[in-house]
């Protein structure tokens, strides 16, 4: 339990210390958030789907929850390049413990990170329909935070390397992000986008989050919490197996 | 303590450890030497569970660390000879991870982190970020982290490594005070032979991979005919560089193998 905790701890002190990502972190969001939040408002409202910043601000939420425990989880490559996951992978404690208190300590992360987006937004003029459901919106925020948290654990324990970084980033988390709707509305997509748009995990978070700011959804919110679940339990279990099959 | 039985570890078509045998007894203090890229510090890592052996079997303390790693990860303790700290961590902070990762009661550690801090000289920068400390202050503190929690094995790959005069006999001596007090098995690999000749009961030459010498630093002289133990190893190891880079035709090797999808 107590090194889940350091671990996690861990996670937490880093984050805090690397101002500069965090600043560049933000960054990133709120161009989307500015830019197409202003940009595409009049062929939103046009098209009678109502406030486009209304509408994205959630996704945006979810892209830099998702961006931010994918990191987080390929901070392991760092770790085995600078030296440290070895301390960890020769101590007295199971491998399992230890890509849990990564995991969460980057979920954790990721959750701050996604929480600063939902402040930036609301100053931006985001504004969510139903106030009593923001806790809910917060689980969502949580729950998409430990399944890419876990994700990445299970990417980063697979690559030797920084290399195939890149490859991830462009065939892996950029279609996870346009896919999950989090800049249109997952609606007539035509039947092989919808099918994609339906294998995407973060579909279903951003559509758990709508559903409690905005009162909006494409999905049932409980199937929403249900796919979320299961896909997370699924990626923890590969990520805690990749894991405990580390060399160095 | 530690026994060793035809060990060996291949990286695709290389062989950097082949058919090693060795044992090292309770209490002992055993030195491996070898030139660079003889196999020690692969050693080390499938007695600490971090490579699998290709094949042959290991035991510390009657444990096999491949199928009982956490049992067999209890007994052992470790500095490693590439970095391992968190250089966003400060001084204190790796050492309070590092003892909570390996069970040490809270007051202890901080009884002891402070003692082993003073000791090495850290004291005063134990609330710097470790990447901003020099290499020997990092070097230094690797091996004060190491000494945190007492294990009944404690390898130490080329610990005196980038270390001033001072501190290397710091270490030493405090690898003797534990060896004679607590009665820890230490397992260790250095360059330097006259701190093996200093330190160790007993001594293996391993090179390219095969362990052609064994025992007391006095026998391997006699075996020799050297005065010292520096001819002794000469004379064993032969006196050519090792070329540590892979020829060209092992790098493709193992880029196809990359491909074909076996694991490195
Ligand atoms: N992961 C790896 N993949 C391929 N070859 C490796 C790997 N690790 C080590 N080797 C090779 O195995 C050989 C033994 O390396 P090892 O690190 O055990 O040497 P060493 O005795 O510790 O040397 P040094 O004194 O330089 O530390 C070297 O030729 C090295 O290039
Ligand atoms: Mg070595």
């Amino acid at each position: 339990m107590s090194a889940i905790y350091i671990l996690w701890l861990r996670e937490l002190k880093r984050y805090v210390r690397s101002h500069a990502q965090i600043v560049a972190s933000l960054g990133q969001p709120m161009l989307y958030l500015l830019v197409l939040g202003f940009g595409l408002s009049p062929v939103f409202k046009r098209a009678g789907y109502g406030d486009y910043l209304q509408f994205v601000a959630p996704g945006v939420i979810g892209m830099s929850v998702l961006f931010s425990s994918i990191f987080s989880g390929l901070g392991l490559l760092w770790d085995r390049q600078f030296g440290f996951l070895k301390e960890t992978l020769v101590a007295p404690v199971s491998r399992l413990q230890i890509m849990i208190g990564r995991t969460l300590g980057g979920a954790t992360v990721a959750v701050i990170q996604g929480l600063l987006v939902t402040v930036i937004s609301m100053i931006a003029g985001f504004r969510p329909a139903h106030l009593i459901n923001v806790p809910l919106a917060l689980g969502f925020m949580v729950a998409i935070a430990i399944v890419f948290s876990a994700l990445g654990v299970a990417i980063g324990s697979s690559l030797q390397d920084m290399q195939g970084f890149q490859l991830i980033m462009n065939f892996l988390v950029m279609p996870i992000y346009f896919l999950s709707g989090a800049m249109f509305p997952l609606v007539g997509l035509g039947p092989v986008l919808t099918f994609v748009t339906h294998l995407d995990p973060l579909a279903y978070g951003i559509d758990g989050m709508r559903a409690m700011l905005l009162g909006q959804s494409a999905f049932n919110p409980l199937v929403d919490l249900a796919v979320l679940a299961a896909v997370g339990a699924v990626l923890l279990a590969v990520g805690a197996y990749r894991f405990s099959k580390i060399e160095i | 303590m530690i026994c060793v039985r035809n060990l060996a570890k291949s990286f695709g078509s290389f062989t950097a450890v082949n058919d090693v045998s060795f044992e090292v007894a309770e209490g002992e203090i055993f030195a491996f030497l070898g030139p660079n890229g003889a196999g020690k510090t692969t050693t080390i890592k499938m007695l600490t569970t971090l490579l699998h052996p290709t094949s042959g079997s290991i035991q510390l303390d009657g444990l096999d660390p491949s199928t009982h790693q956490n049992e067999a990860r209890k007994r052992f303790g470790i500095v490693f000879q590439d970095p391992s700290l968190d250089g966003d961590l400060t001084a204190w902070e790796n050492m309070e991870v590092h003892g909570v990762l390996y069970h040490v009661p809270r007051k202890v550690g901080r009884a002891r982190s402070e003692e082993l801090l003073k000791l090495f000289e850290l004291w005063d920068r134990r609330n710097e970020q470790v990447k901003k400390f020099s290499g020997g202050m990092k070097r230094r503190l690797e091996i004060a982290r190491g000494f945190l929690h007492t294990p009944k094995i404690l390898f130490l790959d080329e610990p005196t490594l980038g270390l001033d005069p001072q501190s290397r006999n710091q270490l030493w001596s405090h690898v003797k005070r534990v060896n004679e007090s607590e009665r820890v098995t230490v397992f260790l690999t250095t360059h330097y032979m006259d701190e093996a000749d200093r330190v160790a009961h007993r001594i293996g030459v391993i090179d390219h991979g095969k362990l052609i010498a064994q025992g007391t630093p006095q026998a391997i002289k006699e075996q020799t005919g050297t005065a010292s133990l520096e001819d002794a190893f000469l004379a064993l190891t032969g006196s050519t560089i090792r070329d540590e880079s892979a020829s060209p035709t092992d790098q493709i090797r193992q880029f196809a193998k990359m491909w074909s999808g076996g694991r490195r």
